[in-house]
């Protein structure tokens, strides 16, 4: 049961347009403390408009929009939220150490200095001016100045570009870390392993609308299926036929078979070849329900 | 299964709650950072203590050295002026074209930055910009050029300068809410340089066509001048009539700027 002091930020029948272009088309969205929701979809999806309308950058044209239950313009209610955004060019010849200090500024219970740096990896970085950073290095500053405030609620806007693997394994720690603290996280992101890796919920938008709603393991179950490689000299047109088997095709040596039931297809290919060799199934990721679902949607714009 | 009820209401108001002190200390490390910024960006502040400098020393002291007391006293005041114009109209018209491109201005909206402490840092690092600019200029025409001064005058001269790069901040501003990015210091020098001109602050206005005498008074710096020249006692006009002007001046440009920035960030 959630009572309504759980919800964080909320999105009530939200329309917004630019001109003519409807950017978000009737969006419901609701947040609980301290769950992590990542906010996938293409570019052009919405996504980011929903954010900017949760930070009260601007109005929505029709319907509610809450943070902490009050009008995200009051500044009560962003004294309670941590921002990263995409793009924002913070000012080159200011030192990363004075940047986090002016942030912190704006808080009224600030973490301390040297917390902040080390949640986001940049205590040996405090000297230096940000102008001099690497773009990692300046997404990791961007992070630490989203937390310095010891938020409630944590905006990410695409945090990870342009990061290395092992940058990026680290900002997922203390995403983590945060989150176990309480705080609540809205992620977008490209990167579907990283939705997968650390949303509790998921939610896919596509042109201003949001299509699914749920755990990964949800949306993972908009496709039910499972892949199946292996190198065998069995005939494509044959296995194509048998029963549970949604499709096979043939890539060099190597076979492909789509199935819901990959057990049952598994025990009648092993049969049926003793010689089968390099077998692997996988369960359909994140990223083929994302496809699967973004597809879906353009089909049926198309044939609207 | 979720029987204990926290009572969110009282918790919430006391967590986003900020004492005054820390309100204040939020407007002071704004103000602090953005002088900071400034002040370590030789591209900025080379061009705005360079040019009157180099101009009054070039044109003043060393070209009309022989003139009198007198001329260099006027001239300290016009390059006074056009040196007071540029830390406002840049540092306000640039800055802001850029940081509305760069996204840094989306950005701190984003924050909960107190209001204002945005355009209050900026105006702040103009006015120390624009102290720099006179007290170089005062100390080149006290010792090189030989002027001088009362200590209220050099204190009225200062308080003009301060005070008076208020209006070109706004002015400043405007010019910022209609350009984006790298176009806003053309843009800015196209209205900088010829103002300066029409307003008398490179040929006296007296030596300038009849015409361009008569439309002066529409330009802000013509009255900034005005009030710079009563300050050292070459003047004794309408001192209110000016200050009146100037307030009138920015208090329309940054109406209009404010405006601009609500609609259309």
């Amino acid at each position: 049961m959630h009572t309504s002091s759980d919800v964080v930020a909320r999105l009530c029948g939200v329309v917004k347009r630019y001109g003519g272009v409807t950017a978000l088309d009737g969006v419901d969205l609701v947040l609980q403390r301290g769950e992590l929701l990542a906010v996938l979809g293409p570019n052009g999806a919405g996504k980011t408009t929903s954010i900017g309308l949760l930070l009260g950058l601007m109005r929505p044209d029709a319907g509610r929009v809450e943070l902490f239950g009050m009008d995200p313009q009051q500044i009560d209610a962003r004294r309670r939220i941590g921002v990263m955004l995409q793009s924002a060019m913070l000012p080159p010849t200011l030192r990363v150490g004075e940047l986090l200090r002016l942030v912190s500024s704006y808080y009224p219970h600030p973490r301390a200095l040297d917390e902040s740096a080390a949640l986001a990896g940049i205590a040996d970085l405090l000297q230096r001016p940000y102008g001099k950073l690497s773009g990692g290095q300046q997404r990791r500053v961007q992070f630490a100045l989203a937390l310095c405030g010891r938020p409630e609620l944590l905006f990410l806007d695409e945090p990870t570009v342009g990061m290395d693997i092992d940058a990026r394994r680290k900002l997922w720690n203390a995403m983590r870390t945060l989150v176990a603290e309480g705080c609540s996280v809205v992620l977008t992101t490209h990167y579907l392993e990283e939705a997968e890796a650390l949303a509790q919920r998921v939610v896919v938008m596509a042109k201003g609308r949001v299509l699914s709603e749920g755990s990964v393991d949800a949306l993972r179950a908009h496709v039910p299926l499972s892949r199946i490689r292996c190198v065998t000299d069995l005939d494509v047109a044959a296995v194509s036929a048998w029963p549970q088997v949604a499709s096979a095709e043939r890539e060099g040596a190597r076979l492909r078979i789509s199935t819901n039931e990959p057990e049952n297809v598994l025990r009648r290919l092993l049969d049926a070849d003793l010689a089968l060799s390099e077998l692997e199934v996988q369960r359909a990721g994140l990223a083929e329900a994302f496809t699967e679902l973004t597809r879906e949607e353009t089909a049926e714009q198309e044939a609207a | 299964m979720n029987s204990v009820s926290i009572p969110a209401t009282p918790i919430a108001s006391s967590v986003s709650a900020m004492s005054t002190r820390r309100v204040i200390g939020a407007y002071l490390a704004e103000a602090r950072s953005e002088c900071l910024r400034y002040m370590r960006a030789p591209g900025f502040m080379l061009p705005i203590i360079l040019f009157p400098t180099m101009f009054y020393l070039l044109f003043g002291v060393i070209m009309n050295g022989s003139a009198g007391a007198d001329t260099l006293r006027y001239l300290l005041v016009s390059y006074g002026v056009f040196g007071v114009m540029s830390p406002g109209l840049f540092g306000f018209g640039v800055s802001l074209a850029l940081e509305r491109d760069g996204g840094l201005l989306t950005y701190k909206r984003a924050l909960p930055m107190p209001p204002g402490a945005y355009l209050l840092g900026k105006m702040l690092m103009a006015m120390v910009a624009a102290a720099v600019v006179i007290l170089l200029l005062l100390a080149i025409g006290l010792t090189l050029g030989h002027v001088t001064l009362s200590l209220p005058q050099v204190a009225l001269m200062l308080l003009t300068g301060i005070l008076g790069v208020l209006p070109f901040c706004a002015l400043g501003m405007l010019v910022g809410t209609f350009i984006k990015g790298q176009g806003a210091p053309g843009m800015l020098n196209l209205v900088y340089l010829p103002m300066s001109f029409l307003s008398g602050l490179w040929v006296p206005l007296g030596m300038l066509p009849k015409a361009v005498q008569q439309i002066a008074p529409v330009w802000p710096p013509y009255h900034l001048h005005q009030l710079g020249l009563a300050a050292l006692g070459l003047e004794h006009g309408s001192v209110m009539m000016h200050f009146a002007m100037l307030l009138g001046f920015a208090g329309v440009f940054l109406f209009i700027a404010a405006r601009r920035l609500r609609r259309y960030g």
